[in-house]
């Protein structure tokens, strides 16, 4: 953020980097738990990752009150509507982060029922590896996100950030 | 090396000579045309039925006071991928006051899927054959509401069918718009 100290009790910035500073650390995750990586996403929650510590501790399960969706799970042809569906209904700007090796590609299941990718509906930001990941990785994720923010790119038109699974 | 004859006989085992007897003696009194085959493997017990008669089978192994198999576990569907009895539908019953499972199968040829539905036997069976229906196409008659389960109703193929691609045929499952 372009900060400029003039004196003791004044500091100058843009509004949008004052915005995207509001933005960048008040994340609110729409948990989209479809399944087994979900159980890592609610442990990325829990106390001992603790994702209220880079200030998107508010997991909002309406998506109109949410901005960051994050989907963890296998996402069947079936889901993919509902997917869709609750991303149209998040208010601008929303950010989406594709957690685990389903999401991202399709993952183990290289069969007729599961899409081989949620980029093939919605446009996503960041993709995190693993099966499933470790929350620490998904916190990385999420530090992507606000990394992006920072910079002030647009959701989903910004370059892709591909996480590696560390272990 | 040990004689296997001389290992401990499982309970399995003991009883399946238990039950297999008396069962047996039982289905070839009431319904000596209906049974096709009779095979044993691993301590199971399996059952070939003739395909109009499975429901009166299925009746007599509930209602008997004996016998009891008043709990239908799965009905579930098989692809042999052979030409004349192509298709399978597998019975696992359970008898609870025997602690005995049974299995009943059927054969269903390729050209006609059709078999009786046991719903009037064990409700239970609604979901279970609509599941078969929905992956293989087998089509249970006097179902009272055969719909897919799984896949989307306007889907066209039964994806457990062995000639069904396993990445699926393009374009049969729509995604949403971008
Ligand atoms: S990536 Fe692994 S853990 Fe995650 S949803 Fe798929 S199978 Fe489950």
């Amino acid at each position: 953020m372009g900060l400029m100290k003039t004196s003791e009790s004044f500091i100058t910035t843009k509004i949008d980097d004052m915005i995207g500073w509001a933005r960048k650390n008040s994340l609110w995750p729409m948990p989209m738990g479809i399944s087994c990586c979900a159980i890592e996403m609610m442990s990325f929650a829990g106390p001992r990752y603790d994702c209220a510590r880079f200030g998107s501790e508010a997991f909002r399960f309406s998506p109109r009150q949410s901005d960051l969706m994050i989907v963890a799970g296998t996402v069947t042809y079936k889901m993919s509507h509902v997917v869709r569906k609750i991303y149209d209904q998040m208010p601008d700007p929303k950010w989406v982060i594709a957690m685990g090796a389903c999401t991202s590609s399709g993952g183990m299941y290289r069969v007729y029922s599961v899409v081989q990718g949620i980029d093939l509906f919605i446009p996503v930001d960041v993709y995190v590896a693993g099966c499933p990941p470790r929350p620490d990785n998904l916190i990385n994720g999420l530090i992507q996100i606000q990394k992006k923010i920072a910079r002030g790119e647009k959701p989903g038109q910004s370059e892709k950030v591909y996480i590696q699974d560390p272990s | 090396m040990k004689n296997p004859d001389n290992r401990k006989k499982s309970i399995y085992k003991i009883l399946l000579e238990f039950m297999k007897e008396k069962l047996l003696n039982k289905l070839n009194t009431h319904f000596k045309d209906s049974i096709e085959s009779v095979n044993e493997f691993r301590n199971e017990l399996t059952v070939f039925i003739k395909k109009n008669d499975i429901v009166k089978v299925c009746q007599f192994l509930r209602d008997d006071d004996e016998l009891r198999f008043d709990s239908l576990r799965d009905v579930c569907g098989a692809d042999q991928n052979k030409t004349g009895d192509r298709y399978e539908v597998i019975y696992n019953l359970y008898s609870l006051k025997n602690k005995f499972r049974l299995r009943l199968k059927v054969r269903i040829e390729e050209e006609n899927p059709h078999v009786p539905s046991v719903t009037s036997v064990w409700p239970t069976a609604d979901f279970e054959e609509r599941e078969t229906y929905d992956m293989f196409g087998i089509i249970f008659e006097g179902h009272p509401d055969l719909r897919r389960v799984y896949m989307p109703e306007e889907f066209e193929y039964h994806p457990l069918r062995k000639d069904f691609p396993l990445m699926g045929i393009p374009g049969s499952l729509p995604l949403p718009r971008k």
